[in-house]
């Protein structure tokens, strides 16, 4: 109850604290609007709003089979990840592989074992959004949705999470479970005495 | 080539059939860029320090005499006229404080902690982790947009931003894979630059981030923001919005000048406390949002395996964390007076104590910490000890305001895993042999 108690008082106090500092002279500001900036324009918006949530939210229009994806890999990717996604230690990462070593997340008891998008990533939609916005490395943004697509359904079809004969478009995409994706927890680490 | 990639933080190269041919026409104008500098001395050597030269010399043209960049030392400088006025000053020639590994456009470079005395990283010497390279950016064609969940959806110029209520604050950034390489390699051959060269602590001046969500106004449902960097890699993290109202700035300033190019010019998101990959760099866009987006730089990477088969995500914070920079590996001392000087610091708020120990552990002792504590920040430590001629090992602990102790290597391991991937605070120790030379101990 004392404790309670003691921690509002703290809480009430940070505000006043804060005011005095001397060295926050927006905080002191009243709030108020600067009437600086224009409006976005729904284009300028849809030009850099590339972001897709893991609900598939965002996902552009376009379609792309695991064989097309195949081909693009063979042609963009594999210089740098190696003709069957193995990687080029250290610089270019593995993105192909379901190392059985791999399997059931050890991965606190070695960091040998290589993650990739079958072992590790929890989100099927963050392959698109990734390889969208910043792939091929030297050529970033390159890539037409279509290709994206594709190249999404090689890599998640490669890593034996969906068919090899699929085909992906947004909505096929947003259904896309990954197979680790309940192993993510959110931090539980609060400082204090406890070392987690 | 993530720094969360385990080689990449201590000298990754990319492999030569990967290399473009933008990579290639941008090395050979490094090459020649160097061998320039290498053979104009009146011009180059105010501004090139030693280590750059002496390169530069050794790769171009090992055959050729290298002219001195520098004027000849006199006997008396006393006697004789010195050197004019220069647009920018330079460190002095005898002094080799430079990052390390340079040259790779997705990768890393080191902070010389060990070449570093007070708290405040000279801004050219502030780590750098790019996962595309480093932009060049116009600012007079720079925006930051705002959209989403808000009322208004705003685009600032960055003359605009600059106009809003200002604050200046000090605050490290570091790396939350900072220190992996000497978790997992703990060999004595070690400087603090290698150990923990992914830290660096700045005087930030921007605005608060809420002084622009209310000028955007953020609906109610809003949670979570995404921010995005204008560089190749178009790099994104999702943040609780409760950081917005709590701390975080976008800065454009650094140590009182302009932010440099390779730490975000013209803006960049400060989130102080927070691992240093969510201070997204050469910022452009900011959108509210009900969940994250769960991008590729907070679910493949950036997330902490731990035992049991799960894996921390979005963790953000960085643990109280300190580090001996001096006596340290390569140096060799003699019996008599040392000061123990290093960093601590803390992601939850102000260090509140450094203890070192000059017994391997046994017994510890209070350091003096210098100058105000401040939060988030790095804070100087100092602990003078007379040494014996006898080995030993020297090591710093840091106690935050949370109460939180920083851990040994075997606590880390134990709660965490060796294969864990991020936040790497053990204890570190340093090692004096009985002939005066010193050496990492990363087995705490």
């Amino acid at each position: 109850m004392r404790r309670a108690w003691l921690l509002g008082a703290a809480l009430v106090a940070i505000p006043t604290l804060t005011s005095c500092n001397g060295d926050s002279a927006a905080n002191a500001e009243p709030v108020r609007r600067y009437a600086l900036g224009r409006t976005a324009s729904a284009d300028e918006i849809t030009k850099w709003d590339i972001a897709v949530g893991p609900d598939g939210a965002n996902l552009p229009p376009g379609s792309g089979t695991v064989d097309a994806g195949a081909a693009l890999f063979k042609a963009q990717c594999a210089n740098c990840h190696g003709a069957n996604g193995e990687g080029i230690a250290p610089a270019y990462p593995a993105l192909i592989g379901r190392d059985p070593k791999g399997e059931n997340f050890v991965f606190d008891t070695d960091f040998k074992i290589t993650r990739t998008i079958g072992n590790y990533w929890p989100y099927a939609t963050t392959v698109f959004d990734y390889v969208r916005r910043a792939m091929p490395h030297t050529q970033p943004g390159s890539l037409s949705n279509d290709d994206v697509y594709a190249l999404t359904a090689f890599l998640l079809a490669a890593n034996q999470v969906i068919p090899m004969n699929s085909t992906l478009d947004a909505a096929a995409l947003r259904k896309v479970k990954m197979p680790y994706v309940d192993r993510f927890v959110r931090d539980d680490r609060r400082g204090g005495h406890e070392v987690r | 080539m993530d720094d969360s990639e385990h080689e990449s933080s201590d000298g990754e190269t990319i492999p030569r059939e990967a290399i473009s041919r933008r990579d290639l026409i941008a090395g050979a104008a490094g090459a020649v860029g160097g061998a320039v500098l290498a053979g104009l001395p009146s011009l180059a050597g105010g501004q090139q320090g030693p280590a750059k030269v002496v390169k530069a010399a050794a790769t171009a043209a090992p055959a050729a005499a290298p002219v001195s960049p520098y004027p000849p030392i006199p006997d008396d400088p006393t006697k004789i006229l010195g050197t004019p006025t220069a647009p920018v000053g330079a460190r002095s020639r005898f002094v080799v404080a430079v990052r390390n590994p340079t040259g790779q456009v997705t990768g890393t470079s080191l902070t010389p902690l060990q070449d570093l005395t007070g708290t405040i990283t000279p801004a050219d010497l502030h780590f750098e982790r790019h996962h595309g390279g480093i932009p060049q950016i116009d600012p007079a064609r720079h925006s930051l947009m705002i959209h989403g969940l808000v009322d208004r959806p705003l685009i600032f110029s960055v003359a605009e931003i600059k106009r809003f209520p200002q604050v200046t604050r000090v605050h490290f950034i570091e790396c939350s894979g900072n220190g992996r390489s000497s978790f997992r390699d703990t060999k004595p051959e070690q400087t603090p630059q290698q150990v923990a060269g992914m830290t660096s602590n700045s005087e930030w001046t921007g605005v608060p981030l809420k002084v622009l969500f209310n000028e955007a106004g953020i609906k109610p449902q809003a949670k979570w923001f995404l921010a995005e960097g204008s560089d190749a890699a178009v790099m994104t993290r999702s943040i609780p919005i409760e950081k917005a109202y709590d701390d975080a700035m976008i800065v454009w300033a650094q140590n009182g000048e302009p932010l440099q190019p390779a730490q975000g010019y013209p803006l960049r998101l400060l989130l102080p406390g927070f691992e240093g990959n969510s201070n997204v760099k050469w910022l452009r866009r900011l959108e509210l949002g009900t969940q994250p987006w769960m991008t590729r730089w907070e679910t493949s990477k950036y997330t902490d395996p731990l035992p049991d088969g799960k894996a921390r995500i979005f963790s953000f914070e960085i643990d109280a964390k300190s580090v001996i920079t001096s006596p340290t590996f390569p140096a060799a001392i003699t019996k008599g007076w040392w000061p123990v000087s290093g960093l601590a610091w803390s992601g939850r708020g102000k260090i509140t104590r450094v203890e070192v120990s000059t017994d391997n552990g046994s017994s510890w002792t209070d350091a003096t910490l210098h100058g105000p504590a401040l939060k988030k920040a790095h804070v100087r430590f100092t602990h003078m000890w007379e040494w014996d001629g006898r080995e030993t090992t020297l090591m710093s602990r840091a106690t935050d305001e949370t109460g939180y102790v920083q851990p040994t290597r075997a606590t880390l391991v134990k709660v965490r895993g060796i294969g864990t991937d991020y936040h790497f605070n053990p204890i570190y120790g340093w090692t004096v042999k009985a002939d005066g030379h010193v050496f990492f101990h990363g087995e705490t």
